[in-house]
């Protein structure tokens, strides 16, 4: 079977990849483009370690072919900082030690800034199911759910 | 496997009636991936509806709201209109995953998936909700408590799909609920479901659909679930019979989830309870 060819956007860029039609975004993502930063931590929609927006739209990319991105513009955790500059959801992860060993959270960062964009000022309860989808088993949840809480404040300019 | 993003419905059921082999229509994919993944399916043919236009519309008609077949739980819950007039559809389908899985999941891969405890069936179903389905021998409309036969079976011919569903038009004061038991506050399947549907007149509910999930091998509608609260404000003692009606219906399995004794009596109280959820929506006052 030949590969697909896909032509797609990745951060803002312009990107083309062939896959297999069994290829996940995420084997795309990270296995052809070099993007490692979202995880396969289930490759069964349980962890979120693969979180990446579609569009806008926060997904997993496990549970997404790879084909499937012809046209679609894609934002990983590679497209969060601006250059050097931190974006305040990595700088208060980084401030707050919201990490351990840190394969949770990518995909923490792009599911935060998913919520952040649409609703800058989320209560604790709102930040909790908003990211009930992102597993950690090192850190537990209140040291990101503070770190997500305080990024909020600084991007309010609270 | 081959994958195929058609442009037109008609393509995309020639695809699936002309093809050899195993087929997934794909929609969300968040049942299709995870299946590939464990190898528990293994297709021939893949066929992404999400290209053919319309499959991501929700649109208002005859009063009643026709909702594409690849419109996502997330775009169900951002349509406030559709919220209002039917909160519990929209909760059903909003129980479904996390966050990561709203952004892609919709209420068709759910019902067709099949599983008996697909948490947007039983409201849609109390709804009346109607799909409309595309097929070699052209559309037919189906109610949505005839599609789902069994665990992980429908009632669709080879080459069918559906297109959309319509939720019909409400009278006033009618309103509707949906809840589930599961151990933990997110991200589990249901031990247990309820879903009310109900239209209230001079504070007396005058039509009623009362459905239960996760309790047999397929969503199940219990008339004498309904009859036992129209007439009624929804006092004790017809809850209670309402309850009765439900135990009566259930025909669940045990699991590592749960006993048939305690889910047979869970979905009697969640059934009044959303219920009653449903009758305040409704306008109802107790
Ligand atoms: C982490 C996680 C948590 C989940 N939690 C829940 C939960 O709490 N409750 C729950 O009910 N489910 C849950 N699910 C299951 C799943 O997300 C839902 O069943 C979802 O609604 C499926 O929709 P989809 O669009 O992703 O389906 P898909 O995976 O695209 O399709 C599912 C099935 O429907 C068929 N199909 C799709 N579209 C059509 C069509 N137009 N015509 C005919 N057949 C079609 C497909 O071929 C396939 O067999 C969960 C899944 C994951 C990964
Ligand atoms: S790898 Fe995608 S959710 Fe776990
Ligand atoms: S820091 Fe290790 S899984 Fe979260």
């Amino acid at each position: 079977m030949s590969k697909l060819h896909v032509t797609t956007t990745i951060n803002g860029d312009s990107r083309e990849f062939l896959c297999e039609p069994e290829d996940t975004l995420l084997d795309a993502l990270r296995n052809t483009l070099g993007l490692t930063g979202a995880k396969e931590g289930c490759a069964t929609g349980d962890c979120g370690a693969c979180s990446v927006t579609v569009n806008g739209r926060l997904v997993c990319s496990c549970l997404m072919l790879a084909a499937e991105a012809e046209g679609q513009e894609i934002d990983t955790i590679e497209g969060m900082a601006d250059h050097d500059k931190l974006h305040p959801l990595q700088k208060h992860f980084l401030e707050g030690a919201a990490l351990q060993c840190g394969i949770c959270t990518p995909g923490f960062l792009v599911a935060a800034k998913a919520l952040l964009d649409k609703n800058p000022d989320p209560t604790e309860t709102e930040i909790r199911y908003h990211l009930a989808g992102n597993l950690c088993r090192c850190t537990g949840y209140d040291k990101i759910i503070r770190a997500v809480q305080n990024a909020a404040a600084e991007m309010r300019g609270a | 496997m081959r994958f195929e993003q058609p442009k037109t419905v008609n393509d995309a059921v020639s695809l699936l009636a002309d093809a050899d082999g195993l087929t997934r229509v794909l929609a969300g994919g968040t049942d299709v991936l995870v299946q590939l993944r464990l190898g528990m399916v293994e297709p021939d043919l893949v066929v992404d509806i999400k290209a053919i236009p319309g499959m991501r519309d929700i649109t208002e008609e005859n009063g009643g709201f026709t909702i594409g077949a690849a419109v996502s739980g997330a775009e169900l819950g951002e349509h406030a209109k559709l919220v209002a007039a039917y909160p519990g559809v929209v909760e059903g389908m909003e129980l479904v995953g996390s966050t990561q899985v709203q952004g892609r999941a919709t209420l068709t891969g759910n019902l067709c998936n099949a599983s008996p405890a697909a948490d947007s069936v039983p409201a849609m179903i109390a709804a009346d909700a109607i799909a409309t389905i595309a097929g070699p021998d052209g559309p037919r409309e189906v109610p949505v408590a005839d599609i789902a036969i069994g665990p992980g079976k429908t009632s669709l011919k080879k080459g069918e799909i559906i297109t959309s569903f319509h939720l019909p038009a409400r009278p006033a004061n009618a309103s509707d609920a949906y809840l589930r038991f599961i151990p933990r506050t997110e991200m589990d399947i249901a031990v247990a479901s309820a879903a009310v549907n109900l239209t209230l007149k001079e504070g007396k509910v005058v039509a009623a659909k009362i459905v239960l999930g996760a309790v047999a091998p397929t969503a199940v509608t219990v008339p004498a679930a309904a009859d036992a609260i129209i007439g009624t404000a929804l006092d004790d003692a017809s809850l209670d019979a309402m309850a009765k009606a439900c135990e009566a219906a259930c025909n669940p399995i045990t699991d590592k989830r749960g006993t048939i004794e305690f889910r047979t009596k869970t979905a009697g109280t969640l059934a009044k309870r959303a219920a009653k959820i449903a009758f305040a929506r409704a306008g109802g006052k107790s």
